[in-house]
């Protein structure tokens, strides 16, 4: 760069070096910050400002039609667990939110759990393949991520409903005679979760099983460690960092999931993400969707520290 | 000091399996003991024979050492006496115990890594604990035994340290006090030295033997380093091409090779053509190709009357002035000197070419010159018939 000012201007020779640097750094930073304008616009425009809308919407009245009113209130925020009995005015819990919460919280956990005893065995399959078959496997494992959210969702359906493929045949074998009730049901959402996110937890499980030095299993059953023990204490330790990622890849859009519970649930088994979704549409109230929408927000990041505590916080337990 | 030591370990060592294990000590058998062990990788047009119906018998407290160039089936023999891999054909033997249907953790038999194999999420300390737990040895015992090993390592300030804080000869220690920790009945080391560089090897030789001699358990040791197998072993097994060519000490390998591969790959040599004119028992007389006859000792097996190849060590010969008592005569082609020793290069025929090693002493400077006729003295029985 210093090459470069002294050619700008001749006189620059007879400056001190200091001088010379000084301008260089200055205009090194005000090159950082041009190219890296278009990144701050999309940022602020596509993610930060939104937001910041969402908050300050949360804050404010309801209008009577949707929209807000401008006009200052903490309405929103009490509303989202409390309620106002209508007849004497008392503060209560609100019954029906927390118990909500509660569901999104529980089926989503229940999804996450459900994709690690299905994802984390798949991925430890297709990492022992050869290089060849893995490709294969792979891109078996991300076809369904080509079809549409709501496509998949009703191919669900087709195989839970009454007259679906399951009970169909279950009842053609003569093991029920009446079709089992599956839909609409918290299992329909878990399980329709599931399938959706199942590829969410098996890449970066699998990801972290190819990159395992499987001479480590060795040295584990060769320290008379058996099967079992090798994965517990060998094997999983080593592939945490990839089912970390992939529980927070499967719990985070599971807690916000909007299609899945919203087709298979039904109207009665609501999730937080349906609730936000009512806020704005029928109930016609959005600072208490902005609301909602940022304590989700909140219970997201609990999550997200949560589990790097637990991973970060690992390294002390051994020895 | 030494033997309170080998007490708490032998206390530690006798759980695993109970039974079986006071009748191995009456009649002490081989430590390892593999019976016409052959192993195939693949199948059709990719088959690779790894070992070729190879039986070998380890002793008690032996330093064992396998040795070869790569691919000659000497890591195979290592993972099928771990439990790694099983063999197609053969079986194997733990102290007279038939081990070859048990997995790595059922087989009282421990192993340092090539590349140490560390645990990267436990401590020095929980790696070498690792064992022991798995043994479900009281927490008591793991950590006395945990210090003992860390002493007898020499890593005592090391032990909450994580594996990839400490250096590559560190680890080296840590990947044996990790093995040793179960007592175990036989110790494999796969090339453990070979990531090491020069200086550390050297310590490590010597560490190793010390290791060896402190805990009394029977090391196999696997190599590609004839030196490293010259000055640690007790036994070697010179292995090529799935094949166990030749087993003895240090000195009878080196001393008397019975193959050609094992002259050449272990130390320089010259190879002579011969004669065998007369056989008794392993001693024989050859003549050579200068007409001279020398005495030889011929190998277990060797064949008839007849031509041979016999193989003298550069340094058991002697340049001397042609004459009654040199056995071959030929043109000094060059000298060069290294210092300690000079290496002579004889050239006896048209094709046929001779080292000599000598010591140098103080004033033996220009003694001979290149391009004179000079006479080669053998040393007598310095000359081993080969078995081809």
């Amino acid at each position: 760069m210093t090459v470069i000012a002294a050619q700008d201007s001749p006189q620059n020779i007879a400056r001190p070096a200091a001088e010379i640097a000084a301008e260089a750094e200055r205009r090194d930073i005000r090159n950082r910050w041009l190219l890296s304008l278009p990144a701050i616009i999309v940022i602020t425009t596509c993610a930060a400002g939104p937001l910041l809308i969402v908050l300050v919407y949360s804050f404010l009245t309801p209008g009577d039609y949707g929209n807000v009113k401008w006009i200052f209130s903490l309405d929103a925020w009490v509303n989202v667990v409390l309620q106002r009995d209508i007849f004497d005015d008392t503060l209560q819990w609100a019954d029906a939110h927390l118990s909500i919460f509660w569901r999104s919280f529980k089926l989503s956990s229940m999804t996450t759990i459900l994709t690690m005893i299905f994802g984390i065995p798949t991925a430890y399959f297709i990492a022992t393949r050869t290089p060849k078959r893995r490709d294969l496997w792979l891109f078996l494992i991300t076809i369904p991520f080509w079809t549409n959210l709501l496509v998949r969702t009703i191919a669900v359906m087709e195989m839970i409903r009454n007259e679906g493929v399951i009970n169909n045949l279950l009842m053609w074998t003569g093991i029920i005679d009446r079709p089992i009730q599956m839909m609409f049901t918290d299992f329909a959402i878990a399980f329709g979760m599931t399938y959706v996110y199942l590829p969410l937890m098996v890449l970066p499980v699998y990801a972290s099983i190819e990159k395992l030095d499987f001479r480590l299993v060795e040295a584990g059953y060769d320290l008379y460690a058996s099967r079992w023990r090798c994965l517990r204490r060998v094997i999983l330790p080593l592939v945490k960092p990839g089912i970390i990622a992939g529980s927070i890849l499967v719990f985070i859009p599971s807690l916000g999931a909007y299609v899945t519970p919203r087709v298979l649930g039904g109207g009665k088994n609501l999730m937080f993400g349906n609730l936000i979704e009512l806020q704005f549409g029928q109930g016609r109230n959005w600072p208490l969707g902005s609301a909602l929408s940022i304590t989700l927000m909140i219970f997201v990041m609990i999550a997200l520290i949560y589990y790097v505590r637990v991973s970060g916080g690992e390294r002390k337990h051994h020895g | 000091m030494r033997c309170s030591k080998c007490k708490v370990d032998a206390k530690v060592s006798e759980a695993p399996d109970g039974d079986g294990g006071m009748s191995t000590h009456k009649d002490s058998p081989a430590a390892v003991q593999a019976n016409g062990v052959s192993k195939i990788f693949g199948d059709g047009s990719d088959k690779v024979v790894a070992l070729d119906d190879v039986s070998v018998t380890i002793k008690q407290n032996e330093f064992f050492t396998l040795l070869g160039p790569s691919g000659c089936g000497k890591t195979t023999l290592l993972r099928l006496i771990a439990g790694f891999d099983h063999p197609n054909n053969g079986n194997i033997l733990l102290e007279g115990d038939d081990i070859s249907g048990l997995p790595p953790y059922q087989r009282q038999v421990n192993t340092v890594f090539q590349n140490y194999a560390l645990f990267p999420h436990m401590t020095v300390a929980g790696n070498i604990a690792f064992g022991l737990e798995m043994l479900d040895k009281p927490k008591a015992e793991i950590d006395a035994t945990v210090s003992n090993m860390l002493k007898l390592v020499r890593m005592e300030e090391l032990r909450d340290r994580q594996t990839s804080q400490i250096s590559g000869g560190q680890q080296q220690r840590v990947a044996l006090a990790r093995a040793l920790a179960p007592h175990p009945k036989v110790l494999l080391l796969d090339e453990p030295l070979s990531a090491l560089d020069l200086k550390l090897r050297k310590e490590m030789q010597i560490e190793l033997k010390r290791l060896q001699n402190e805990t009394g358990i029977t090391f196999v040791f696997v190599t590609h380093d004839q030196e490293e197998a010259l000055t640690m072993s007790d036994r070697i097994a010179v292995m090529s091409d799935g094949k166990i060519l030749q087993i003895g000490s240090p000195r009878e390998i080196y001393d008397h090779p019975a193959e050609r591969f094992v002259a050449n790959f272990i130390g320089e040599t010259n190879f002579l053509a011969a004669e065998l004119m007369s056989a008794k028992n392993k001693a024989g007389k050859i003549k050579l190709s200068s007409g001279k006859t020398i005495a030889a000792t011929l190998p277990d097996d060797h064949a008839a009357n007849g031509k041979v190849t016999a193989v003298v060590r550069p340094e058991h010969a002697r340049i001397v002035k042609p004459g009654v008592s040199a056995a071959l005569e030929g043109r000094l082609d060059n000298i060069v000197y290294f210092g300690t020793d000079t290496h002579y290069h004889v050239k006896l025929g048209a094709e046929d070419n001779f080292i000599v090693r000598m010591q140098n002493a103080r004033d033996d400077a220009g003694k001979f010159s290149t391009g004179s006729k000079v006479g080669i003295a053998i040393d007598s029985n310095a000359a081993q018939v080969l078995r081809d």
